[in-house]
C-alpha cells in the first residue's frame, strides 16, 4: 500500500544514501529542491511564489549541519517545513477589540463558500461569547438571502434582510444599525460572490466597506484554487484592504497551496479553515498542520482534535485516540471502524486527514465495497481474543475462520496484511510530535 | 465573445507571452518561460513539461525560427490535445432524455442548469428541471428561481427529502406532462465523500432504472479556476457515476481552465459546454480552436 507519496517519500529516496554526511551541500539541496518545487506546485502554489520560496529554502539549507538526531532528508524537510510555517504566519485571531458591534466582511469569488462560512463564523465566535447577527447583502444569486435565513434559523441565529431590491450597501449599514439597537456584539455581512477584476462589483464592496467600517474584511477562498489565487487575493486586497483569509472546502483532497500564494501577495494572516458543509465544521487555522498536508504529509493532529471534539460517540472517539497514540490498535477496533465506515464513511474521512487518503484513493470504490463485506465476514468469524491478539492467528486457525466466513485463507491473509499495514502507519502516525512532526517519517 | 471576456484580464499573461515568443533566439531559457506560461494557467508541472517536449520536438524537425512559428506550433500541440467530441447523446431523437449534473460544491451547477434549459428550450426541446439538492439550505428556492425565470417546470419536494425520489418524481412528472428533457441538480459535494458519492449512485441508479439507457448524459460542472485538484474530481465523479462530459464554468474569471488538457487526455472526457458569466446566456459550447486561440491570444 503506497501511503506516502508526499514530499517526504521522495525526499527519503533522494537522500537515501546520505545518511552519514555532515553537511548539507549545494548538490544535495538543489537535489532536494527540485523535488520540493514540483510538490509545491502540484499543490497549486503559484509559480513565482514556488520560486521565491525555494530560493529562500535554498539559502537556509545549503551549508547546515545536520543534526545529529536527524538524517539529510529530515533536516531539508525540517527547513522547508519551517520556511513554509514562516510563511503561511500565525493562527490567525480577529481582531474584536474596540467598539461593539464588530462587524466582519465577508467576500471572495462565485461560489467560494461565504455565506455558509458566514453561519459557521456566527456558530463560531457565538461558542466564545459573542451575540451574532448575520446579515444577507447577497441579492444578486437567486435565493442567496433565503440561504442565510434557513442557516440563521437552523443556528437560531438572527438575520437581518431586506428583500433583493435593496442596495447592499444599504442593506449592509441597516444590519450594522439593526446590530447596534439589539445590542449585538458582532454583526457578519454576507456579500454576493464576484470577480475581482469586474469594477462595479469591486466598487460595491468598497462603498459598503466605507458605509459599515468593518474591523475584519475576510477572503473566503477555496481550497481547490488554481494558479489564479495569486490575482485573486491580490485584487481583493488592492481594492477593499484584506484583513484575513479564509480557506473552505479543505475536507477534500486538494493540498491547497493557494494558501501559501494568496498568503504571501497579501501578507494577511489566514484565520480559519472550512472542514466541512456543516456549521461546526470551521477551524482555527494551524499553520503547521496546513504545511504538513502541503508536503503531503498528514495531518494526524487534526484527526486527534476533531477525535477530542467529536461529539458524537465521543467515548469511541476517545478510546481510537489513545489507541492511536499508543499504536494498540486491534482487529476489533479494525472491525468497529469498518461497522462506522459504514453509517459515516467515517473510516475514509480519518485515513484522508491522517494523510492516508491516497491509499484509500486507489482502490476503485466498488471494489473496496465488496472487499469490506469480505473483511467483516472474516472478523465476525474470529473469536473476540483472535481480534484482540492477531498475532495467534496461525495456519490452523486462519483455515477454520475461513471456512466459517465463506472466503478463502488467502482473503484472511490478505486482511491480515492490511491490518498490519494500518497498524505500521498508526504507530508511525503516533510518534508525531510538535514541533517535529514529520519525525519518524523518514529514513 | 469569449474571446472578448477572456482577454480582459490576459494583459499581463500576454506580456510574458510576447516576451517569450518575442525573443529573438530560442536557447533553453525560451522553453523554461514556455513551461512556466503553461504551468501558471493550470496545465500542471507533468502536462506542461509533455507540452513542451512536443513543441520543442517540433520547432526541431520543422527547423522553426521564428516567434510566430514557435505560437503557432504551441497552438497545434495543445489542439491536438483536445480531439473533436463525439456527438451529444441528447440529439438523439428519444422519448426522455436524462441529464445528472453534478460536481462540487459551489462549481455553478444549478446557474448552468438555468443556462442549459434556457438553451435547450430555444431548440425546441421541452426541458424539466430535478431539484434533487435536498441538502444546501434553499437550494429548491435558488433552482425554482431559475425555473421561473427560463419558464420551465421545476420538480421538487421538501428540503431534506431522498434525491432519488425527487429524481423519481421528475422523471414521471416528464413522462406525464410530454418534457422530453430532464436536468437533474444535485447537491454539490466532494468526491471524497464516500457516503455523499453512494447517495449519487443511488439518483444514477434510479435514472437508470426508470429511463432507457438513462442517463444519458452525465456533466460534471468544474469550477474554472480549479488546480490540480479537478484531475482528481474528475476522475472520482467519472468512476463513481460515469461522467460523460465537462462543463467548466466561470471563465469569464482571470483564470485559464488550462486542467481541461489533463482530464480530456487522462479520462478522455470531453469538455462540451464553458460558463462566461451568471447570466442565463453566458453559457457556449465548447470550441477547442477559441478556446486554445484565447488561452494564447
Ligand atoms: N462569473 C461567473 N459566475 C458563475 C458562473 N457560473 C456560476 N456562477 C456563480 O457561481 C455561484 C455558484 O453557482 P451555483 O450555480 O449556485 O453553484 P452550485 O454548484 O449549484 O452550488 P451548490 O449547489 O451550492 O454546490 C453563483 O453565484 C453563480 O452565479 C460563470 O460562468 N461565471
Ligand atoms: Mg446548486
Amino acid at each position: 500500500m503506497p501511503v506516502f507519496e508526499g514530499l517526504s517519500g521522495r525526499l527519503q529516496d533522494i537522500f537515501k544514501d546520505l545518511r552519514k554526511r555532515g553537511k548539507l551541500n549545494e548538490a544535495d539541496v538543489d537535489n532536494a529542491l527540485r523535488e520540493i518545487r514540483l510538490a509545491l506546485l502540484e499543490a497549486d502554489v503559484h509559480y513565482s511564489v514556488v520560486k521565491a520560496f525555494t530560493r529562500r529554502v535554498r539559502e537556509r539549507a545549503v551549508g547546515v549541519e545536520v543534526a545529529k538526531s536527524l538524517t539529510p532528508g529530515q533536516q531539508v524537510v525540517k527547513i522547508v517545513h519551517e520556511e513554509l510555517i514562516r510563511t503561511l504566519g500565525h493562527s490567525g485571531q480577529l481582531d474584536l477589540r474596540g467598539n461593539t458591534p464588530h462587524v466582519v466582511m465577508l467576500v471572495g469569488l462565485q461560489g467560494s463558500g461565504k455565506t455558509t462560512t458566514a453561519a459557521k463564523l456566527a456558530l463560531h465566535l457565538r461558542k466564545q461569547g459573542q451575540i451574532p447577527l448575520m446579515v444577507a447583502a447577497d441579492t444578486y444569486r437567486p435565493a442567496a438571502v433565503d440561504q442565510l435565513v434557513a442557516l440563521g434559523k437552523q443556528l437560531n441565529i438572527p438575520v437581518h434582510e431586506e428583500g433583493v431590491d435593496r442596495a447592499p450597501t444599504d442593506i449592509a449599514y441597516n444590519g450594522v444599525e439593526k446590530g447596534k439597537r439589539e445590542n449585538a456584539s458582532l454583526v457578519i455581512i454576507d456579500t454576493a460572490g464576484r470577480l475581482q477584476i469586474d469594477p462595479d462589483m469591486m466598487d460595491e464592496l468598497v462603498s459598503i466597506r466605507d458605509r459599515v467600517s468593518p474591523a475584519e474584511i475576510l477572503l473566503v477562498a477555496d481550497a481547490m484554487t488554481g494558479q489564479e489565487a495569486v490575482n485573486i487575493a491580490e485584487g481583493f486586497n488592492n481594492q477593499v484592504g484584506l484583513t484575513g483569509l479564509i480557506l473552505t472546502k479543505i475536507d477534500g483532497d486538494a493540498r491547497g497551496g493557494a494558501a501559501i500564494s494568496m498568503r504571501e501577495v497579501t501578507g494577511v494572516p489566514i484565520k480559519f479553515l472550512g472542514t466541512s458543509e456543516k456549521a461546526d465544521g470551521l477551524e482555527v487555522f494551524h499553520p503547521d498542520r496546513l504545511s504538513s498536508r502541503i508536503l503531503g504529509m498528514g495531518d494526524v493532529l487534526s484527526l486527534i482534535e476533531r477525535a477530542e471534539t467529536l461529539e458524537i460517540e465521543e467515548e469511541e472517539a476517545l478510546a481510537m485516540q489513545q489507541k492511536m497514540r499508543t499504536a494498540s490498535f486491534t482487529l476489533e477496533d479494525f472491525r468497529k471502524q469498518l461497522k462506522q465506515m459504514k453509517k459515516l464513511g467515517s473510516l475514509n474521512q480519518i485515513l484522508e486527514m491522517a494523510g492516508l487518503g491516497q491509499a484509500v484513493d486507489q482502490i476503485e470504490p466498488e471494489a473496496l465495497d465488496r472487499q469490506l463485506k469480505v473483511f467483516e465476514a472474516i472478523m465476525n468469524s474470529m473469536t473476540p481474543h483472535e481480534r484482540e491478539r492477531p498475532r495467534i492467528l496461525n495456519a490452523s486457525r486462519r483455515k477454520r475462520i475461513a471456512a466459517g466466513s465463506g472466503t478463502s485463507v488467502q482473503d484472511v491473509n490478505q486482511l491480515i496484511k492490511q491490518f498490519q499495514t494500518a497498524q505500521r502507519m498508526m504507530k508511525k502516525l503516533s510518534k508525531q510530535k510538535l514541533p517535529a512532526n514529520f519525525r519518524g517519517l523518514l529514513g | 465573445m469569449l474571446r472578448e471576456s477572456l482577454s480582459r484580464t490576459r494583459q499581463a499573461f500576454i506580456g510574458k507571452l510576447t516576451a517569450v515568443f518575442g525573443a529573438s533566439e530560442l536557447t533553453d531559457d525560451t522553453w523554461d518561460e514556455v513551461e512556466a506560461l503553461l504551468i501558471q494557467a493550470d496545465l500542471g508541472v507533468e502536462t506542461a513539461l509533455e507540452v513542451t517536449q512536443t513543441l520543442r520536438r517540433k520547432v526541431s524537425s520543422e527547423g522553426l525560427t521564428t516567434r510566430v512559428q514557435l505560437k503557432t506550433a504551441l497552438k497545434e500541440t495543445l489542439l491536438e490535445m483536445l480531439p473533436e467530441p463525439s456527438p451529444l447523446a441528447l440529439d438523439e431523437p428519444r422519448q426522455l432524455s436524462v441529464v445528472l449534473v453534478v460536481g462540487t460544491n459551489g462549481s455553478g451547477k444549478t446557474t448552468t442548469i438555468a443556462k442549459l434549459a434556457r438553451r435547450f428550450a430555444d431548440q425546441g426541446r421541452r426541458p424539466i428541471l430535478a431539484a434533487a439538492d435536498t441538502f444546501r439550505a434553499a437550494a429548491i428556492d435558488q433552482l425554482k428561481v431559475w425555473g421561473e425565470r427560463v419558464n420551465v417546470p421545476v420538480i421538487a419536494a421538501q428540503p431534506g427529502a431522498d434525491p432519488g425520489a425527487v429524481t423519481y418524481d421528475a422523471i414521471r412528472a416528464a413522462r406525464a406532462r410530454g418534457y422530453d428533457l430532464l436536468f437533474v441538480d444535485t447537491a454539490g459535494r466532494l468526491h471524497t465523500k464516500y457516503n455523499l458519492m453512494e447517495e449519487l449512485k443511488k439518483v444514477h441508479h434510479v435514472a437508470a432504472k426508470n429511463v432507457h439507457e438513462a442517463p444519458h448524459e452525465v456533466w460534471l460542472v468544474l469550477d474554472g479556476i480549479t488546480g490540480q485538484n479537478a484531475l482528481q474530481q474528475a476522475k472520482h465523479f467519472k468512476a463513481d457515476v460515469g461522467v460523460t462530459g465537462v462543463i467548466v464554468t466561470k471563465l469569464d474569471s482571470s483564470a485559464r481552465g488550462g486542467m481541461i488538457f489533463s482530464i480530456t487526455r487522462d479520462l478522455d472526457l470531453p469538455v462540451r459546454y464553458i460558463g462566461i458569466g451568471e447570466g442565463l446566456d453566458d453559457l457556449i459550447p465548447f470550441s477547442a480552436p477559441d478556446f486554445v486561440a484565447a488561452l494564447l491570444d
